[in-house]
């Protein structure tokens, strides 16, 4: 399926120009872009996927043309003919020259033109975040997600006895302006920031709170394999003394890295299930 | 007024260049100390620079003697106070080896130098700089990290980074100092510098992530983050049955 839908946009591409750049790919490919995954055409013209997207992201319909490169019909105002005409998926080279012309006549509003091309390039941008946040929550998302945890594209676990564990992108919250992308890691159940700088300014609502999760429950393998895991974790020692816990820098956090061994923990354990119990 | 500057800084750098030539003029004219080439080698940062009094005190050297070939040799080359006749008809393999031995022996010196108070004093300011970098797990907010060995003897493990706010440890981001050995920072470090600077010992972050699945919280995980909760409220009752307090350093910071 994908497959034919690539061989089609080349031939389109082929047809229109020599070098015409598909703008999902070359986003994709960009620079500190290596988190997103590509999010397939046929999902982005379902109009179903899209729903309410359009009150979240301004100049709705030029961000979504430009996102799937049909940005060049027209500077109508007009959008529902418009949308109309990119309904049949074809124009002609005519309509281009047409605009070009169109462009030409309305030379003292180009820059104005310049600039709404930025905006609504910011626009795309955010659109795009937000289709893929969705996106990778559907069965092929995860799946090319997953392609992307196996080959460590995210990064792996920088604690020392998560020995390298791969880490899944996450957002703090589902609007956009809120959170920077975060990395869970599986085995340590905790929330770390990229290492590199370049993900660090990365909009966290791109991969939405409930991706970690879906992705563990959808390969269950994952769960099991981190459960199996050992379960160190590590004690402050001078000369070999642990420190006391009256002390200042005595051992606090312990609990963090804890896990249930004897029975009694256990039964204790069965008790955390719905609340959290008296101490 | 810039210009001006500009000639004072040069007049200052070129001082500091006399006085090292200054210093290291008993062992040959021009060159620099051993010890300052060291520290500014590539990966080197976490190093801080232990006093050459403190290496040729033989007091300190304690059983460090068999760690290296020619040991008197090797003490000497890193305090620049091996000759330079002795340098010179050296064959080439040689002076590589005692290259090599000098640094694993400075590594091993400074294991000891950084739990002196002297040595904890520079450890300070390059924790204050944030020198060994910051912890990357979320809550502990950028949280400066301490150098800790797995082992005080040479050739186990390579150094590994201590948290002080979550209490755990991570690996060092750069690939350039994930090779260095964790017997230079020894064992001991961090909690040695815990307790010579209480202070700055953080108040510990009690929040924690549990992954939810449009807004439900995962039963599993939530369940594990209920009975760890269990464990830090006992360990909460316990100190303050000992009446620590725990609401200064070394305490937990409230839930915002």
């Amino acid at each position: 399926m994908s497959t034919d839908y690539i061989d089609n946009q080349s031939h389109m591409s082929d047809e229109d120009s020599g070098t015409y750049d598909e703008w999902i790919p070359s986003f994709c490919s960009r620079f500190g872009h290596e988190y997103f995954c590509v999010v397939p055409t046929d999902f982005i013209e379902d109009d179903f996927n899209m729903t309410s997207l359009a009150q979240d992201v301004p100049h709705y319909r030029k961000a979504l043309d430009l996102i799937l490169d049909l940005e060049e019909v027209s500077e109508d105002e007009d959008d529902i003919a418009e949308r109309e005409s990119q309904a049949t998926n074809k124009y002609d080279q005519d309509g281009d020259q047409n605009m070009e012309g169109q462009i030409k006549e309305k030379d003292g509003k180009g820059k104005t033109q310049m600039v709404n091309h930025s905006i609504i390039e910011h626009a795309a941008e955010q659109l795009y975040g937000l289709i893929h946040a969705r996106f990778i929550l559907t069965k092929q998302g995860l799946q090319e997600m997953a392609e992307k945890f196996d080959h460590k594209q995210f990064g792996t676990c920088p604690r020392y006895y998560c020995n390298g564990m791969q880490l899944l992108p996450c957002g703090l919250s589902d609007t956009i302006g809120k959170h920077t992308v975060r990395l869970y890691c599986p085995s340590c159940q905790d929330l770390y920031l990229p290492q590199s700088s370049r993900f660090l300014c990365l909009e966290g609502a791109y991969w939405g709170t409930s991706f970690p999760g879906v992705f563990l429950k959808h390969f269950k393998a994952l769960e099991d394999y981190v459960e199996r895991k050992g379960k160190e974790s590590y004690q402050l020692k001078v000369f070999g003394f642990k420190i006391a816990d009256e002390a200042v820098s005595g051992q606090r956090m312990k609990w963090l890295r804890q896990y249930p061994s004897t029975e009694e923990e256990w039964d204790e354990f069965a008790k955390c299930e719905f609340e959290l119990p008296k101490v | 007024m810039a210009e001006q500057n500009s000639m004072e800084t040069r007049a200052l750098s070129e001082r500091d260049i006399d006085m090292t030539n200054e210093l290291g003029s008993d062992s040959s004219e021009d060159v620099d100390m051993w010890i300052e080439i060291f520290l500014g080698r590539k990966g080197h940062e976490y190093f801080c620079e232990v006093d050459p009094e403190y290496i040729t005190d033989r007091f300190n050297l304690i059983n460090l003697q068999k760690s290296v070939a020619k040991f008197s040799q090797v003490v000497q080359y890193i305090v620049d106070n091996l000759d330079e006749d002795t340098l010179e008809n050296m064959p080439r393999q040689r002076l590589e080896q005692l290259e090599k031995d000098a640094r694993k022996f400075y590594g091993l010196i400074h294991a000891r130098y950084i739990i002196t108070v002297k040595g904890l004093q520079k450890m300070y300011s390059k924790y204050k700089d944030a020198d060994f970098g910051r912890c990357l797990r979320v809550y502990c907010n950028f949280q400066p990290l301490l150098p800790v060995g797995l082992h005080d003897a040479p050739g186990y493990e390579c150094v590994k980074l201590y948290c002080p706010s979550c209490e755990d440890l991570y690996n060092p981001k750069s690939s350039r100092h994930a090779s260095i050995d964790g017997a230079y920072f020894g064992t001991t470090f961090p909690g040695m510098f815990l307790q010579a600077y209480p202070e700055l010992t953080p108040k510990h972050p009690v929040k924690r992530y549990v992954p939810k699945i449009f807004g439900f919280e995962l039963h599993k995980q939530a369940q594990l983050a209920r009975w760890q909760e269990v464990q830090r409220l006992k360990l909460v009752k316990n100190l303050e049955e000992k009446n620590v307090n725990l609401s200064k350093n070394g305490g937990y910071k409230a839930l915002e």
